[in-house]
């Protein structure tokens, strides 16, 4: 990975068109190049046989020949037309861009990198061109002037590039008047790309997994539960509480599933205990699936038929434990496929499954009629409004919160004020960052939809840094010293993504502030926080008074 | 070139159409024939591509949530930015439509040298985007007085709004120097680097068409003043079906050249990126609610596929399963 300060110098000294440096070339002629650090690995064949995917094979975007089908023009023309034939929003995002420009300097991607081809409406372009060339009389009679041009090698490879170049994290669409969506640009895109076996291993790995195991890393059904069973022991260590989640138990009032990284990977797994805290300190009558491990859906990075396959798994384990309800983690990607997609897809839902109703405090979640799956901030802010948590704010005084709208539940959701209310009742102080990057005009970490993948460490660290930059700025003005998010690839990517840009900002699921606050019954004294760490050596460490008193 | 062949393209038009104004032959042709050509093409093209777009599905409600969503009665809901209810949409519908709310979120975003990124408010778009569109609309609207007679209240009203400021004879209406001037603020940004970039052919040539249409109305109605009798008479002739040929004859070459850009506006409009002014009513990020977990939404294509049921997992995993003292359908 390149120095910090090297790529800040790289950033200022390169001419870019986004600060006003025109560019030699017209994108249209620019070449593709890859070149390590800028594209992520292939899809192996292995996984993709496993998954019956069209012609999987080894190869690497790097050789000149990506083995590609004989008739793949076809297969292109033939996919893109039948995408077009059942996708309303392919059409009017293809026909009507007016190239204002507006989303420019919205993504991410644009800004960190200043790659012209990173700009949403050229990233369009990039199969709007195509479009215009195989399905528009204009693009057919006017060819280059009604900017048409023909499917070439190269536009696969430049699609490739740059459609695993976009995280789908939907801000774009925020600004444009027409409300094109660029993720559903990219969807299409990648869509296309894979009937030609054109893939990145970071999606297709997981996804095989999750489907094979259910969880992402591929891990077994005992192994899994293993691993939460020892973050129980974990719990009991520093708490003095016993934790006795079930897995797999029929007749369990609400199924629990979120994505199986809060299962393995720090600092993931705090959440995962303090959702078990938090559902030991109610009482709630949860299970766990081995089955149904994985929240996160591999899916949504693939393709249409992918997502539903895989976000199949809920319902069928939720009908066959015969459940009330499904409650969910924190994940984003996960809750643009529940609240966008799971009801159309897999829906309507059978068994003994009805209209989701917090069994502490009586509220019906209406807004969650049809889907019957509820967001554990949504449950959490019930449960604190209804005062059914016993809390200890000052328990997390040497936290300094700030929150990171993750790009799904922000722009595809809407789930703003619920993470927020969560936080100021179990923290004492709260930080915004600015305006223009949170709620809906919130930024990715850099590593959405698949892309958080270590090859690409260098160009994450470039799209990570708006929201980093924010980070930076309440950090130094009101000392923030906690990241907190409700995602998992969050937890996953802002910790590197901080550690280079703003060190000592350390990155927390909401939810584990939950538990820190939270006083349990039968608790013993806590000297460490779910991380193990000494609060005393915590606080000093940070510079705030530590007073035994407070918890 | 996207800029110079879309120029030339307009000056050609034009030079087609005054030597056309110039016999007296071929004024059937630009005043009578072409119009209603241009007519039809706009109105079955128009047609045809809303049909073309209706016919495929939406499969999936997506829209882009801009506020907080409906969750619980005490956590204020943004029913316009996350609308929840058909009235929400239609809230969030017109104000887009109407009043550009997208664009009016426009910031400008810049890379200091350390890497800081710092916003400003960048509402010109909006408000060149606003002044030209509504100019249009209004202008447009003026026009009506010469499709009927008498000349409806309605028209009369709107030009002593647009005249309001009388500063010239004749009146001078806000709306032709608004439709000059956002137009020109539209296509001068297309000069500026990043935008010049992103702009093609098809950006710049109905930018120089409607400004040729607005020179040349401008033109007749202060500089060289027409016969406003014998062009009304022309309208009237094409709108009753009976073309004046007299009036026809007796009004001059702007009139022509006018009147031939208007059609080769509207029958460009149907098969270019003019036709976001129907796709925004069709966009799925905006015209749909955020309801999506209470009520279910239908894809009509949702196709069978083979899951990997638990009944394969367990399968798969029975041993290790029950080793682990895990339940089992089956022992």
């Amino acid at each position: 990975m390149a120095k910090r300060e090297e790529l800040i110098k790289n950033l200022d000294e390169t001419p870019s068109l986004l600060k006003g440096n025109s560019p030699a070339k017209s994108w249209m002629d620019e070449p593709v190049i890859f070149d390590q650090g800028s594209y992520c690995y292939s899809s192996k064949a292995k996984s993709l046989e496993y998954l019956n995917f069209p012609n999987p094979r080894e190869w690497t975007p790097e050789e000149e020949d990506w083995k590609l089908p004989e008739n793949w023009q076809e297969i292109i023309h033939n996919a893109f037309k039948e995408r077009l034939d059942k996708y309303r929003s392919l059409k009017i995002f293809m026909d009507v861009c007016v190239r204002c420009g507006a989303c420019a300097d919205k993504c991410h991607f644009f800004l960190g990198t200043g790659d012209p081809k990173n700009m949403p409406v050229v990233r369009a372009e990039l199969l709007r061109s195509i479009y215009r060339n195989d399905f528009t009389m204009v693009g057919k009679l006017l060819k280059g002037y009604a900017g048409a041009r023909k499917l070439t090698v190269n536009v696969i490879k430049e699609w490739f590039k740059y459609f695993f170049q976009c995280s789908e994290c939907r801000r774009c669409s925020v600004y444009c008047p027409y409300g094109i969506d660029t993720a559903e640009i990219t969807m299409m895109g990648r869509e296309l790309l894979n009937e030609l076996g054109l893939s990145t291993n970071w999606i297709m790995d997981p996804a095989s997994n999750c489907n094979r195991t259910g969880n992402h890393l591929g891990l077994e059904p005992h192994t899994y539960k293993g691993t939460l069973e020892s973050l129980c022991e974990d719990v009991e260590d520093i708490t003095g509480v016993t934790l006795n989640p079930t897995f797999n138990r029929k007749g369990a009032e609400i199924l629990f599933i979120t994505p199986s990284g809060d299962a393995f990977a720090d600092p993931g797994i705090y959440t995962m205990m303090a959702y078990m805290m938090l559902f030991e300190h109610i009482g709630l009558d949860y299970t766990i699936s081995t089955y149904a491990s994985e929240g996160g859906n591999f899916g949504l990075f693939n393709s249409s038929y992918l997502m539903k396959k895989l976000n199949a798994k809920m319902y069928h384990e939720a009908e066959r434990l015969g459940v009330k309800w499904i409650l969910g983690g924190e994940c984003g990607h996960m809750w643009r496929v529940v609240h966008q997609y799971m009801d159309t897809m897999n829906g309507p839902t059978g068994g003994k499954m009805e209209l989701p109703k917090n069994p502490l405090t009586g509220t019906v979640f209406q807004n969650a009629a049809s889907t019957k799956m509820v967001h554990i901030s949504e449950f959490t802010a019930d449960l604190i409004k209804h005062n059914k948590l016993k809390l200890d704010p000052s328990r997390n005084n040497h936290i300094i919160p700030t929150f990171h709208d993750s790009c799904n539940p922000a722009r595809a959701m809407g789930m703003l004020d619920e993470p927020r209310y969560v936080i100021k009742n179990v923290c004492n102080s709260f930080y915004d960052m600015p305006e223009n990057t949170i709620r809906e005009q919130t930024y990715c970490c850099g590593g959405g939809s698949g892309l958080n993948t270590n090859e690409i460490m260098d160009l994450r660290m470039l799209g990570g840094l708006p929201r980093a930059n924010a980070v930076k700025y309440v950090h130094e003005k009101h000392g923030v010293n906690t990241l907190v998010c409700v995602c998992a690839i969050d937890r996953a990517t802002l910790p590197p993504l901080m550690d280079y840009w703003v060190p000592k900002v350390e990155v927390s699921g909401l939810t584990e502030l939950v538990a820190n606050a939270l006083v349990m019954e039968g608790e013993s004294d806590r000297e460490e926080d779910l991380r193990e760490r000494e609060f005393e050596e915590l606080y000093e460490e940070r510079g705030i008074p530590y007073n035994k008193g407070d918890e | 070139m996207k800029i110079i062949v879309p120029f030339f393209t307009v000056l050609a038009l034009i030079l087609i159409a005054y030597l056309g104004a110039g016999s007296d032959n071929l004024k059937t042709l630009f005043g009578v024939v072409i119009p209603y050509v241009a007519l039809v093409v706009f109105i079955l093209g128009f047609i045809n591509r809303i049909f073309y777009w209706a016919r495929s599905p939406v499969p999936f409600r997506i829209p882009t949530t801009c506020g907080q969503q409906k969750s619980m009665p005490w956590i204020k809901q943004d029913k316009i930015d996350n609308p929840s209810s058909l009235l929400g949409v239609m809230g969030r519908m017109a104000l887009e439509v109407l009043l550009f709310r997208s664009l009016f979120r426009n910031t400008k975003a810049e890379l200091g040298a350390d890497g800081s990124i710092a916003y400003g408010s960048a509402k010109w778009l909006w408000l060149g985007g606003i002044v030209f569109h509504y100019s249009f609309l209004v202008v447009i609207l003026r026009h009506y007085r010469f499709f009927v007679d008498p000349v409806p209240s309605f028209v009369v009203l709107l030009e002593n709004f647009d005249g309001f400021f009388q500063i010239m004879l004749p009146t001078f209406y806000l709306t032709s120097i608004g439709l000059l001037a956002g137009a020109t603020y539209l296509l001068l940004r297309r000069f500026t680097t990043q935008i010049k970039y992103i702009s093609q052919p098809a950006d710049y040539f109905p930018l120089f068409l409607i400004l040729s249409i607005a020179i040349t109305g401008i033109w007749m109605r202060y500089i060289d003043r027409q016969d406003i009798v014998s062009i009304k008479a022309v309208i009237q002739g094409l709108v009753s079906f009976s073309p004046n040929h007299e009036a026809m004859l007796a009004v001059g070459a702007t009139f022509y050249i006018h009147i031939f850009l208007v059609c080769i506006l509207a029958m460009y409009f149907p098969f270019s990126k003019l036709m976001h002014f129907g796709g925004i009513f069709l966009s799925p990020t905006r015209n749909l609610a955020s309801n999506n977990r209470e009520i279910r939404h239908i894809n009509p294509w949702n196709p069978d596929i083979k899951i990997r049921t638990y009944e394969e997992y367990e399968e798969e995993f029975r041993d290790k399963m029950k080793q682990a003292s895990l339940p089992l359908e089956k022992e």
